[in-house]
C-alpha cells in the first residue's frame, strides 16, 4: 500500500541505460519468485528504503539504487517477481523485457532456501537469456527453521555460476553477494531439450550464427520461436539485428518445425504445445536439481496453526473483523493526544508569527494571509493529519509484514468471484486504504485486463489515509464520544465501501465489462516474524514523512489561495462568497452546501485540506477566528447550518467522491486511456451525489 | 485412484497425474508448481468454500474449485511427504 518516494519517485522504472554514471558502474537486476525477498536484499545492499511487504506481487515498478564499494558502484535494479519469463501479467512483462532488451551487466536470481526447486525453474530460464548470472539463496534461517538445508557449494558447480547463500535480512550477509557478482561464470552449463528440439535449434542457429550472433542468443531466438507470441519474437529479433529475410526464414523453420511435432491437439495450440514441452523440461532439471543439493531433516512447524484461525471456516471473518476494528481503535485512540498537542504547538507559533510581523510592522494584510491562510491551513494538516498515519501506516505495515493480507484475499475471494472479478482485488483494494495511487499502480498484479480494470476504476472507493482523519474528525465532533464507537462507525464506513466496490464490480461485470471470472492463483506466503524497528523507521520516515510533505505542499499555496478569495472582492462581494453561492443550490440538494463542495474542488490535489478549506470559508467572514480546539470547531460547523444529516452526506461524499489527482493521473497512466480515466472520475462521483441526494431527501421527508 | 484436484478433502494428498486446463492457466499452473509427478497436499478451504489452499513444492497456492479441477491427482497408496 505504500506510496513513497521510490515507488513513484524520479528513480522509478528508469532505464538501465540512463543510470549508469561511470564507466566501472555494473547494473545488476533482481529477479526471483514473488516473496523471496528480493526488496529486504535491495534494501540491505542500497540502503534505499523501498518498502517491503510479506506477499505477492509487492514490487509493482522498478526501483533501482546504488550500492558503494571499495573498487566500484553497483547500480541494483529491483524487477517485480514472476513465476516465470513467459509473461503472463503486466509485472512478470516489466521483468521479461528488463532480462532481454535492457543493458544490464549482470542479473541476480534470488531464490527462497524453501521453495528452491520452483525457484530453480525461473533461474534456469534466466540463465538461458543472460550468461552473466548469478544466484542468491536467501531465507537461509527460515528453511533451516523448517530443516532444509541447501549446499550453495553443490549448486555453484552445477550450474557454473556464482552462488550465495544468505539471509538477506541480516544486512551483513546481503553485503557478500557483491562478491558473489565477481566471481567466475563458466558459461559450461546449458540446459538440453529433446534431441528433436535440439536439432531444430542446431537448424536454426546455423542460419544467423554467422551473423554476429552467439550461440546462446541463437538458442534463445530459437526457443522463443517455438513458443512465444509474434509480436515478441519479432522485436526479439529486431533486437538482435537480424535482417527482414532471415526473420522470415527463421519464422519458416519453425512454423514448420511446430507443425510436425507439435500438431494443435484439444483446443491446443502448437506454441502452447511446444511452451509445455519445454517447461517441463526446465521443470525437470530444476527438480532434479534442487533434490541434490537440498537435504531435509524433520522441522519445526510452519505457521498451520495460526492458519487454522485466520483462514479457519468459523474464525476466519470475526478475526478480521475484530483486526479492522483493533487498527481503527488504535488509530483514532492514539492520535487524539497528539493532535491536541500539535494543534496547541501552531496556534502558540501562530500567536508568535503574528505577534513578531506586527512588531516589525508587517501590514495587517500580509500578517493575515501569512498567519491566518498559509500557517492555519498548514496547522491543520500537519496535526489532524500526522497522528493518525503515523499510526495506521505502521500498523498495516505490521500486517503486510507478517503476511496477513494474502489470507484476506482468500477469505474474500468467493465475494469477488461472484462480482466476476479477481480475489486479489482485496489486496488492491487494502493498498487503496493507505494510497489510492499506490493501490491503482497495485492493480498490476491482477492477470486478466478486464479485472485489472475493474480493480482500478474501483479503488477509490476505499477512503485512504488522507481521508481516514476527515472521517475521524467527523465522526468524533457529530457521532461519537468515545475512541471505541467512533472505531466501530468508522469500520462500518469501510465495510460500506467494501459493500459498494463489490457492487460496482459486478454492475461493471455485467454491463459495460462483460466477462466471466477468468482463472486465479494466489500464493500464501509463510508467515514471518516482522522486523518491528525496520517498520517503525521506514513506514514514519518514508510514507508517512512523504504524504505529509505532499499535504504541506499543497495545503500552503491552497491556504494562500482561499484568502486572497476571501478577501478579494468583486462587485462588492468576496469572490469566495460568490464560488460558494454558485455551487449552492447542487450543495443544498445534496444536503450539504457550496462551501463544502468548494472545499472538495480545491482539496482535488490532496484530500487531507478538505476541511481546512471549509473551516477558512466559513470564518473568512470574521466573527470566529480561532478553531484549535474540537469544540470550537463543532461550534463554527454548528453555526453554519451543519446538522447530523450534514455530517452524514459529508461523510458519504469524503468516500464517494472523485480521486485525488494524483490518482487520477496514476489511472491515466496505468490505463493509458481518457475515457477509462473519466470512467474512474465520474463512476464514484455520481454514487456519492446520488447518496447524498437520497439521504437528503430521506431526512427531509421523515 | 484418479481422480480431481477439487475433490481432495481438508488433509489429504495425492500425486499430480496430469494437467488438463485450457488457455494461459494451463502454463501458469506449470509455472508455479502443479506439474505431472509432483505431490500436492490439500491443506485447507476458504471460509466462504472457495478457493482452497494446496501445499505445492514447498509453498501454498490457493486455486479456485474449477481451476483445481482441470488438474487430475492419484490419491491411495502411501504418498511420501516430504
Amino acid at each position: 500500500m505504500g506510496l513513497s518516494r521510490s515507488s513513484v519517485g524520479k528513480g522509478a522504472a528508469a532505464t538501465a541505460k540512463a543510470l549508469r554514471e561511470k564507466d566501472t558502474d555494473r547494473i545488476v537486476a533482481l529477479a526471483g519468485n514473488p516473496n523471496v525477498g528480493k526488496s529486504t536484499l535491495f534494501n540491505a545492499l542500497t540502503g534505499l528504503k523501498q518498502h517491503t511487504g510479506n506477499w505477492t506481487g509487492k514490487t509493482v515498478s522498478c526501483a533501482s539504487g546504488r550500492c558503494k564499494t571499495g573498487e566500484r558502484d553497483y547500480l541494483f535494479v529491483d524487477l517485480p517477481g514472476c513465476y516465470s519469463l513467459s509473461a503472463r501479467s503486466a509485472e512478470e512483462m516489466v521483468a521479461r523485457d528488463c532480462l532481454y532488451f535492457d543493458d544490464i551487466d549482470r542479473a541476480v536470481i534470488v531464490c527462497d532456501a524453501s521453495c528452491l526447486e520452483r525457484n530453480l525453474h525461473l533461474a534456469l530460464q534466466v540463465m538461458e537469456v543472460k550468461e552473466e548470472t548469478a544466484l542468491c539463496v536467501n531465507l537461509m534461517d527460515e528453511a533451516s527453521r523448517h530443516g532444509i538445508a541447501v549446499d550453495g557449494q553443490a549448486l555453484e558447480a552445477r550450474l557454473g555460476i556464482p552462488v550465495t547463500t544468505m539471509t538477506a535480512r541480516k544486512g551483513k550477509e546481503a553485503l557478500a553477494l557483491t562478491d558473489a557478482l565477481e566471481g567466475r561464470i563458466d558459461g559450461s552449463f546449458t540446459l538440453r531439450y529433446s534431441d528433436a528440439i535440439e536439432a531444430y535449434i542446431a537448424d536454426v542457429s546455423s542460419v544467423i550464427i554467422g551473423n554476429g550472433l552467439s550461440r546462446r542468443q541463437a538458442r534463445l531466438v530459437a526457443l522463443r520461436l517455438l513458443d512465444s507470441d509474434d509480436a515478441f519474437t519479432e522485436r526479439l529479433m529486431s533486437h538482435y539485428g537480424i535482417s527482414q529475410e532471415i526473420k522470415s526464414e527463421l519464422t519458416c523453420i519453425a512454423t514448420d518445425f511446430l507443425a510436425r511435432h507439435f500438431p494443435p491437439a484439444e483446443e491446443r495450440s502448437s506454441r502452447e504445445l511446444a511452451g509445455d514441452a519445454l517447461s517441463a523440461r526446465l521443470s525437470a532439471a530444476a527438480k532434479h536439481m534442487a533434490t541434490s543439493v537440498t537435504r531435509k531433516t524433520k522441522g519445526k512447524g510452519d505457521g498451520r496453526g495460526l492458519d487454522r484461525l485466520l483462514i479457519g471456516r468459523l474464525t476466519a471473518f470475526p478475526f478480521m473483523l475484530l483486526l479492522l476494528f483493533l487498527v481503527l481503535w488504535l488509530t483514532v485512540k492514539g492520535a487524539n493526544v497528539p493532535s491536541a498537542w500539535l494543534s496547541s504547538l501552531f496556534a502558540w507559533l501562530e500567536g508568535i508569527v503574528s505577534r513578531g510581523l506586527t512588531a516589525i510592522g508587517s501590514p495587517a494584510w500580509f500578517t493575515s494571509l501569512l498567519c491566518e491562510g498559509v500557517l492555519r491551513v498548514v496547522g491543520w494538516v500537519v496535526s489532524v493529519m500526522l497522528p493518525p498515519m503515523a499510526i495506521f501506516f505502521p500498523l498495516f505495515t505490521l500486517l503486510e509484514d507478517v503476511g496477513y493480507l494474502p489470507r484476506v484475499a482468500f477469505n474474500l475471494d468467493r465475494c469477488f468471484k461472484h462480482c466476476a472479478a479477481c480475489g486479489k482485488q482485496a489486496l488492491t483494494m487494502c493498498m487503496g486504504m493507505g494510497c489510492n495511487a499506490a493501490g491503482v499502480v497495485g492493480c498490476r498484479i491482477i492477470d486478466s485486463p478486464r479485472e485489472r480494470l475493474i480493480a482500478i476504476l474501483t479503488n477509490s472507493f476505499m477512503p485512504c489515509n488522507g481521508r481516514f482523519p476527515m472521517l475521524i474528525a467527523i465522526i468524533s465532533l457529530f457521532f461519537a464520544a468515545s475512541g471505541g464507537a467512533s472505531a466501530l462507525l468508522l469500520a462500518g464506513i469501510i465495510l460500506l465501501a467494501v459493500v459498494m466496490t463489490l457492487g460496482v464490480s459486478r454492475l461493471l461485470s455485467q454491463t459495460v465489462l462483460k466477462g466471466v471470472p477468468s482463472s486465479f492463483t494466489l500464493e500464501l506466503p509463510p508467515y514471518r516474524t516482522p522486523q518491528v524497528g525496520q517498520i517503525l523507521v521506514r513506514s514514519l520516515l518514508d510514507r508517512t514523512l512523504f504524504v505529509l510533505v505532499r499535504a504541506v505542499a499543497v495545503a500552503a499555496p491552497t491556504g494562500l489561495v482561499i484568502w486572497l478569495l476571501a478577501n478579494l472582492s468583486a462587485g462588492g462581494q468576496p469572490l469566495l462568497s460568490l464560488l460558494s453561492g454558485f455551487l449552492d443550490p447542487l450543495g443544498e440538494l445534496m444536503g450539504l452546501d457550496g462551501v463544502i463542495l468548494l472545499g472538495f474542488l480545491l482539496g482535488l490535489p490532496a484530500n487531507e485540506i478538505v476541511i481546512p478549506v471549509i473551516l477558512m470559508c466559513y470564518t473568512a467572514g470574521g466573527g470566529l477566528t480561532d478553531y484549535h480546539s474540537l469544540t470550537e470547531l463543532k461550534n463554527i460547523l454548528v453555526a453554519n447550518g451543519w446538522t447530523a444529516v450534514t455530517a452524514v452526506n459529508m461523510l458519504l461524499f469524503t468516500v464517494f467522491h472523485w480521486p485525488c489527482s494524483t490518482t487520477i493521473l496514476t489511472i491515466k497512466k496505468e490505463t493509458g486511456s481518457l475515457k477509462q480515466t473519466l470512467a474512474a472520475i465520474l463512476i464514484p462521483t455520481v454514487i456519492g451525489i446520488s447518496l447524498c441526494v437520497l439521504v437528503n431527501i430521506v431526512s427531509l421527508l421523515w | 485412484m484418479k481422480r480431481r484436484l477439487s475433490t481432495l478433502s481438508v488433509g489429504e494428498r495425492g500425486r499430480i497425474v496430469a494437467v488438463t486446463n485450457r488457455g494461459p492457466i494451463h502454463r501458469r499452473l506449470m509455472d508455479i508448481g502443479f506439474t505431472e509427478g509432483t505431490r500436492v497436499e490439500c491443506m485447507g478451504r476458504s471460509p466462504l468454500g472457495d478457493p482452497t489452499a494446496y501445499a505445492v513444492k514447498g509453498t501454498v497456492i490457493a486455486l479456485r474449485r474449477e481451476d483445481a479441477a482441470g488438474i487430475y491427482v492419484e490419491t491411495g497408496g502411501r504418498i511420501e511427504w516430504v
